[in-house]
């Protein structure tokens, strides 16, 4: 019987390829031509026909014949060095390792004789003489390769002794807080210094020494905590035996089973498996069948998972009459009665529009969707708005102004058919790992690059990666590079002019086209404003254009501006201009921040939205949801998260529900959000912990932790992925039962058995989720919307005949500087990001190890910055805007350039918010978080507003402790 | 000639050198200019004959006469008997003359065809070698196509001298055929086997030859740049390449338009870190590459995916210094040489206790008996001869019953054992050969690159199990155990390290067994 292996099958989750299973060497991969090039061989007497390209060792286990191997794993190229899959090839003299041998037409191979027997065995030998013997007492024990194969091949005996030269008694590097190096058990086979190469792309392992006294070394000889590793964890992945252990595995011991679920940290969305004994979580293992991140992890997913079980855990409902006053613990129907209560008093007070609500983007789809519904059909009112206000609200007018999607274009495998990447206002490496991961490999594999950001990031130059441009331009000036490239492009037509023409609204393209071409946007005139030379802008847009494949990566540093959605609209034209639209390499693709915030916003989440990105003026679009909801929807949009602000300021907004999002640290101008949330009525905070906003809360209500629920999260390619529950929620309810529970206590019945049928309801309400369902999603793993009956499997490549609105439309671009000027009296520009071992406002990061990589925020700022205010390495410096100041720990580096300061915001005493102003975006209000005018001084002591928080929020926390005594 | 500069030929190779040349040479100038006498040295390299070194030339009607081995001492009494002056003939009772050159037998009876010009010519000298037939190679394959070059070096029947014999115009064949934007050729001269010094001595002492060779390979298979992997061990060899690296740019060799053509080649020089295993050509690669010298696995070959994964030519120094003469001669001419398989010649180099050590090259055929005793003239020793190790660290030792195996590619194959690079290692009857055994276990075990399983621990094991059989600790079974670990190493290696280092091992049992402590002969 012939055996074939289809690869398009392979991309199903029903097909032949098993994600538990280990194939040993990958799949060739697909933009590698021979992938559709079949070959027949006769392995063992069966035939089976394979890629060109495939090793033998993977074409056996295809046929489910698994040759004995240690130094091979799929998620790395062959190596050859354990000679333990070594096969005979009738024709070819001795034998040949099957990892690294390729399938040929025609190939008899036999993976098992008796001398192979006999060899194997005898190598197998030679390893165990050089390991302890110590398996039952071993933390691998039972998921060892090692012991598996020595049983596979049946060694019965080492008959070197074990008094010879030996390893046994190398010190352990135990620095390193989730995994502990055990050199003792190394069997040197390279997996760990090959994963840190070919998957991390990091390089921070290898061998040192040579022969016998080869060993894996981090850095330059170091411990693991001091060198260059970003713990992603692929190097413990790839360990055949304990030597490199998950610390937690040691403590513990094996896990009994595992639930794939999704991680709750960044928009990449990772599957990972989490291992449990119980409902004690042990490890979190990243899923090879997960198509976002194809079996790897960073740091946070990998590791960064104790905060779920952190004592601060709040896991009572708590409520109080002022924030004045201490809290009392309550039960839930206590809790969401005061709230319903509170809230329908308000609006009699002061009208229906007196309240709102703000969704999560760290929720699930289904939690998102019910709090919109209870604004929409409890509050009665549209006054729900979500995180991406502060983050991607410019992504979703920008792209469906021109596009007609607000969302990214792409899948993120798409990225290995790239030949020119462009990242801007972008740190993918700190904030985007896992697929910073991926985008390296490409680059490692000769795609060029074009980095654009003021700070020099990691991808501008780190080990066997340097981008080909590095435009470090002033903050505040995307849309002025953006244009001077655009302007280069059509000046010297190297417009794609096919696909403008056939793909694009003439009308607009050609009033774009008078308004590019105008000298007031070249790149001439544009140096001075951006801060780069005329010819380094024209050159990379050259190379931009020229590219076979070009695709751009973009995050907030596009977005949290106050030209934000003009940027986007730049980006899009830029991307339409040169054809790079509409198929696997290319396209436009916003890196999302938080897990969901993609599908918080698909759930209607803004006040001018109904799910799918409709809006709420239509009646079309409002009339199925009345029905289904037996309500009247408000036809007006309502208030957004700053406008809420000011009303509440005003005293027009009284009462608002705010589930999972701590808004008093992660909003700018701290000290108006501050002012905002006091004027509050009725404030209901849903969170895992007490956080910053809960401090001025009314009515707390505990969260679940990813690991707590059952759902769905939809990523930065639009995949949707379900998140499974491990555990019980602490807190007694899942966030979608503590909405149900408030939306009943408020009169608006609410009837869900699951979040299952929450998802249906929303497949039912929303064109573009038409097809979704859970059971879709466990048949096929995940799916990326839009998934209807036109694309009943999803579409991983959006606009690919026609754009989503018809034709792509060319929005006209002008540069308009921000009001965010330098000035004499604060002379330089802030500008904020992330770090890689934090996430967000640091709630959940915070509260594990990962700590020790980042203990406070700093700012970093340049030697000649520093040298001209006295400011040396470590001080504590005066940061002052024109609306706050804050004091932080000065880091003198050339990273930033003279003139631009940077410091992140993942620790709410730093106050990096105090300082940020209420300048925003002017199509959708996002902050201008990325642009700040500021001075720094050398400071004494910590600010007024840091010495006035850590007095409130220390009475606060007694509050939280008396509700517990 | 009589009132012309007669030219004095001092050798500065490696060897010479280590042998007092340096001083000679200082003490004959020193002489010149105080003197004024009409001599020109020359610094040539050696001729090979090393027991005679440091061995001087003078120029004279009737050819080169030799005097040697001529002390720094002996300079001063040189130069008061006006030797130069004179006819050869009358210069008999010199006690350190030893006549024409070119008719001391140990020369006379070689056949040097990659050697014709080493110790004849100034390596420093574009001109020389041009009048000693330097590029007239080049010359012939700038007249031909690449096929035709490539045609000319496989008919030549010549095979890699690096040790592995494989056929030289197949691997080249294979790079000129696949297409490429870029191809190499590489150099393989991280001579690192014991007992082997050809290739030193070939690149101090006609540098140019290896260039011509390079660049013929690169018109051959469409290359554009070489490189000559050095090992850092060979400093001068480092300075001489490198001055004649200049010089052939200089003299439009190398660069853009190749000897007035409109073809390039570019060559720079490489230094190893001293590994052993950066010889093994793969290894070689990834340290050329600036990785750490470590095994690749094969296939994919390096002439299809090789230096940056580009398709590359790696030879030997030897084998590409034999191109020159293949093309000048022709390779019918270069075929006619040896026998069997084994076509032309290879440089033997004689070493370890033996009386006359030096390089003989010679075409394949002969017989160790011949190279041992006709030329090397038996032990220093005295003694009787024991064994003899042919082909480096990874070659079988070989006792005397063998020593009428004819020296071809086959007939070593045949017995397990190899001709490598040439290297001739003799011991006399003082010789342990369960030390000697040990010793290629433990050089093994330092030498290897640590990457596959039977060389980085098999090694080890292998100096541990013979000692135990040494110490009678489990005689029998311990000798099987190493039997088994032999046969683990050959068949499980990945590269030839670790699947030769056993053959010196088991021929040291097979025809040793005695030394192993072993009263029974089991």
């Amino acid at each position: 019987m012939l055996k074939t292996y289809d690869p398009k099958n392979a991309a199903g989750i029903n097909s032949t390829i098993d994600p538990e299973k280990d194939y040993g060497t990958p799949a060739v991969r697909i933009d590698d031509e021979r992938s559709t090039i079949f070959v027949g061989l006769t392995i063992d007497a069966q035939q089976v026909s394979v890629p060109r390209g495939t090793s033998i060792m993977r074409a056996a286990a295809l046929i489910n014949i698994n040759v004995p191997k240690l130094c091979a794993t799929d998620s790395i190229q062959a190596f050859g060095s354990c000679r333990l899959c070594l096969v005979e090839i009738e024709g070819r003299k001795g034998f040949s390792a099957s990892c690294t041998t390729t399938v040929e037409e025609g190939l008899v191979v036999r993976t098992q004789t008796d001398q192979i027997a006999v060899l194997r065995r005898n190598v197998m030998e030679l390893y165990i003489s050089d390991h302890p013997l110590d398996c039952l007492t071993c933390a691998a024990n039972g998921d060892c390769e090692l012991q598996d194969v020595a049983g596979e091949v049946g060694l019965r005996e080492v008959r070197y002794g074990f008094e010879g030269e030996n390893h046994l008694n190398v010190e352990k590097d135990t620095s390193h807080s989730y995994f502990t190096f055990d050199p003792g058990k190394c069997i040197v086979c390279s997996r760990c210094v090959r994963a840190c190469e070919e998957v991390q792309g990091t390089y921070a392992l290898t061998v040192d020494g040579r022969g016998f006294e080869s060993k894996i070394v981090a850095g330059q000889n170091e411990k693991f905590m001091g060198s260059e590793c970003v713990a992603c964890g692929a190097c413990v992945q790839a360990c055949p035996t304990a030597s490199l252990m998950e610390n937690s595995v040691i403590d513990q011991g094996l896990p009994e089973h595992s639930v794939v679920t999704t991680c709750a940290y960044c928009g990449v969305g990772c599957s990972f498996k989490a291992e449990l004994k119980g409902d004690q979580l042990v490890r979190m293992v990243p899923f090879k069948g997960g198509k976002a991140n194809h079996g790897h992890s960073c740091v946070k997913g990998r590791f960064a998972f104790a905060y779920a079980t952190h004592s601060d855990r709040v896991t009572s409902p708590m409520i109080r009459n002022s924030i004045d006053d201490p809290w009392r613990q309550v039960g839930w129907n206590e809790a969401v009665t005061f709230a319903a209560t509170r809230i329908r008093d308000i609006q009699k007070q002061y009208g229906r529009n007196s309240v709102g609500g703000i969704t999560s983007s760290r929720c699930t789809n289904e939690e998102t969707y019910l709090v919109q519904k209870l604004v929409r059909a409890a509050f009665g009112n549209n006054n729900v708005d979500t995180c991406a206000r502060v983050c991607h609200s410019p992504t979703g007018y920008g792209l469906k102004t021109t596009l007609g999607e607000s969302a990214g274009t792409q899948t993120f495998d798409s990225v290995e058919k790239a030949d020119v990447i462009m990242v801007i206002g972008a740190n993918p490496t700190d904030a985007h790992p896992v697929f910073a991961a991926q985008m390296k490999q490409r680059l490692l594999r000769g795609a060029k690059l074009i980095v654009a950001d003021p700070r020099r990031i990691d991808l501008v130059r780190s080990p066997h990666v340097e981008s080909d441009y590095h435009l470090n331009l002033l903050p505040g000036t995307n849309v002025a590079l953006l244009n001077a490239m655009a302007h280069v492009i059509v000046s010297e037509g190297l417009e794609d002019g096919e696909f403008v023409a056939n793909r694009c609204e003439q009308p607009a393209f050609e009033r774009w086209r008078k308004f590019i071409s105008e000298p007031r946007n070249s790149p001439d005139a544009m140096a001075a404003v951006t801060g780069i030379a005329a010819n380094e802008i024209a050159a990379a847009a050259r190379l931009f254009a020229t590219a076979k494949n070009a695709a751009i990566y973009y995050g907030l540093g596009v977005t949290e501006h106050s030209q934000g959605s003009t940027a986007v609209m730049c980006i899009a034209n830029l991307a339409m201009l040169t054809g790079n639209i509409g198929r696997e390499g290319v396209g436009v693709n916003p890196l999302r921040g938080q897990n969901n915030v993609q599908g918080s916003c698909d759930m209607g989440s803004f006040p001018h939205e109904l799910p799918g990105y409709r809006h709420v003026s239509i009646d079309s679009v409002r009339k199925p949801f009345e029905e289904h909801w037996g309500v009247t929807i408000d036809n007006e949009p309502g208030l957004r998260i700053p406008n809420m602000f000011d009303a509440a300021i005003s005293g027009n907004f009284k009462g608002l529900y705010c589930q999972g999002e701590d808004i008093a640290q992660s909003d700018p101008d701290t000290q108006h959000v501050e002012e905002a949330l006091r004027n509050l009525e009725c404030l209901i905070v849903q969170d895992i912990f007490f956080n910053e906003t809960a401090k001025f809360a009314h009515v707390f209500l505990p969260g679940a932790s990813f690991l707590e629920k059952d759902g769905a999260f939809t990523n930065a390619e639009r995949r949707i992925s379900r998140v499974r529950k491990v555990m019980a929620p602490l807190g007694g309810k899942a966030d979608w039962e503590a909405t149900v529970a408030l939306a009943n206590a408020l009169g608006y019945e609410m009837n869900y058995e699951s979040p299952s049928e929450i998802m249906d309801e929303i497949a039912e309400l929303t064109p573009t989720f038409k097809g979704v369902s859970f059971e879709l999603l466990e048949e096929k793993g995940s799916i990326q919307w839009p998934c209807n009956d036109e694309a009943p499997d999803g579409t991983p490549i959006m606009h690919v005949d026609e754009f989503v609105r018809g034709d792509g439309f060319f929005a006209v671009t002008e540069y308009v500087a921000t009001d965010e000027k330098v000035t004499k009296r604060y002379p330089l520009l802030l500008t904020t990001g992330r770090i890689l071992s934090q996430y967000n406002v640091g709630a959940q990061t915070r509260r594990t190890e990962n700590i020790q990589w980042h203990v406070e925020d700093v700012l970093e700022i340049h030697p000649h910055d520093a040298q001209d205010r006295g400011v040396n390495d470590g001080d504590l410096v005066q940061v002052s805007s024109r609306v706050g100041q804050t004091a932080l720990r000065a880091e003198i580096t050339d990273r930033v350039q003279p003139g631009v300061v940077y410091t992140t915001f993942h620790h709410p005493e730093s106050g990096a918010n105090v300082i940020t102003t209420d300048n925003s975006d002017w199509a959708t209000n996002c902050p201008e978080y990325k642009v700040t005018a500021v001075q720094v001084g050398r400071a004494a002591q910590r600010s007024n507003w840091q010495s006035k928080r850590a007095l409130f929020s220390e009475q606060q926390i007694l509050h939280v402790n008396e509700a517990e005594s | 000639m009589s009132s012309s500069v007669t030219r004095l030929f001092i050798p500065r190779d490696t060897t010479a050198c280590s042998l007092g040349s340096e001083l000679v040479a200082v003490k004959f100038h020193q002489a010149i200019e105080k003197e004024n006498l009409p001599l020109k040295i020359v610094r040539n390299g050696s001729r090979g004959l090393y027991w005679l070194e440091p061995m001087i030339e003078l120029e004279t009607e009737q050819g080169r006469v030799a005097y040697g081995p001529v002390r720094p001492g002996d300079v001063d009494e040189f130069i008061a008997s006006r030797c130069w002056e004179s006819n050869f003939n009358k210069q008999v009772h010199h006690p350190l003359l030893l006549g024409l050159t070119e008719k001391i037998p140990f020369l006379e009876k070689q056949q040097r065809l990659s050697f014709a010009r080493v110790g004849v010519v100034d390596p420093g000298s574009v001109k020389d070698y041009r009048q000693w037939d330097g590029f007239t190679g080049l010359e012939k394959a700038l007249e031909m196509t690449a096929q035709e070059v490539v045609t000319c070096v496989t008919q030549s029947g010549l095979r890699g001298r690096g040790g592995a014999g494989f056929p030289t115009g197949i691997k080249w064949q294979t790079v000129l055929d696949i297409p490429a934007t870029q191809k190499y050729i590489v150099c393989n001269a991280d001579e690192g086997d014991s007992g082997t010094y050809s290739d030193r001595m070939l690149m101090e002492s006609d540098p140019f030859c290896l260039i011509e060779g390079m660049i013929i390979a690169g018109l051959g298979v469409g290359a554009t740049t070489g490189y000559i992997y050095l090992r850092e061990e060979y400093p001068l060899a480092h300075e001489i390449l490198n001055r004649a690296i200049e010089l052939a740019y200089e003299t439009g060799y190398l660069g853009n338009a190749i000897a007035g053509s409109d073809r390039c080649f570019d060559l720079e020089v490489r230094l190893g870190a001293g590994a052993y295993i950066c010889g093994e050509e793969t290894s070689l690669l990834e340290s050329l590459e600036g990785k750490r010298g470590e095994v690749r696995p094969k296939p994919p070959l390096p002439a299809i995916k090789g230096l940056f994964g580009q398709p590359t030519v790696i030879n030997n120094v030897i084998s590409l210094a034999s191109i020159p003469v293949i093309l000048a001669r022709g390779a019918e001419y270069y075929e006619s040489y040896g026998e069997g398989r084994s076509r032309g010649t290879l440089p033997f180099q004689l070493s370890g206790n033996i009386k006359y050590s030096g390089l003989v090259e010679l075409a394949f055929g002969s017989t160790l008996n011949t190279l041992l005793n006709d030329f090397g003239g038996g032990t220093r020793t005295g003694e009787p001869m024991r064994a003899v190790q042919v082909g480096g660290p990874l070659g079988a030792y070989l006792p005397q019953t063998q020593w009428d195996t004819p020296l071809t590619y086959e007939a070593f194959s045949d017995i397990d054992a190899m001709l490598g690079h040439g290297g001739i290692v003799a011991f006399d009857k003082s010789v342990n050969m369960s030390e000697q055994a040990r010793f290629s276990m433990e050089f093994c075990s330092i030498e290897s690159c640590g990457k596959c399983t039977p060389c980085r621990i098999g090694a080890v094991r292998g100096v541990e199990v013979i000692d135990k059989i040494c110490s009678g600790d489990n005689r029998e079974s311990n000798t099987n155990l190493l039997e088994e670990l032999c046969a683990t190493m050959i068949d499980g290696s990945l590269c030839a390290m670790g699947g030769m280092t056993p053959f010196p091992v088991k021929s040291a049992l097979l025809h040793f067994a005695e030394d192993f402590g072993s009263s029974s002969g089991s």
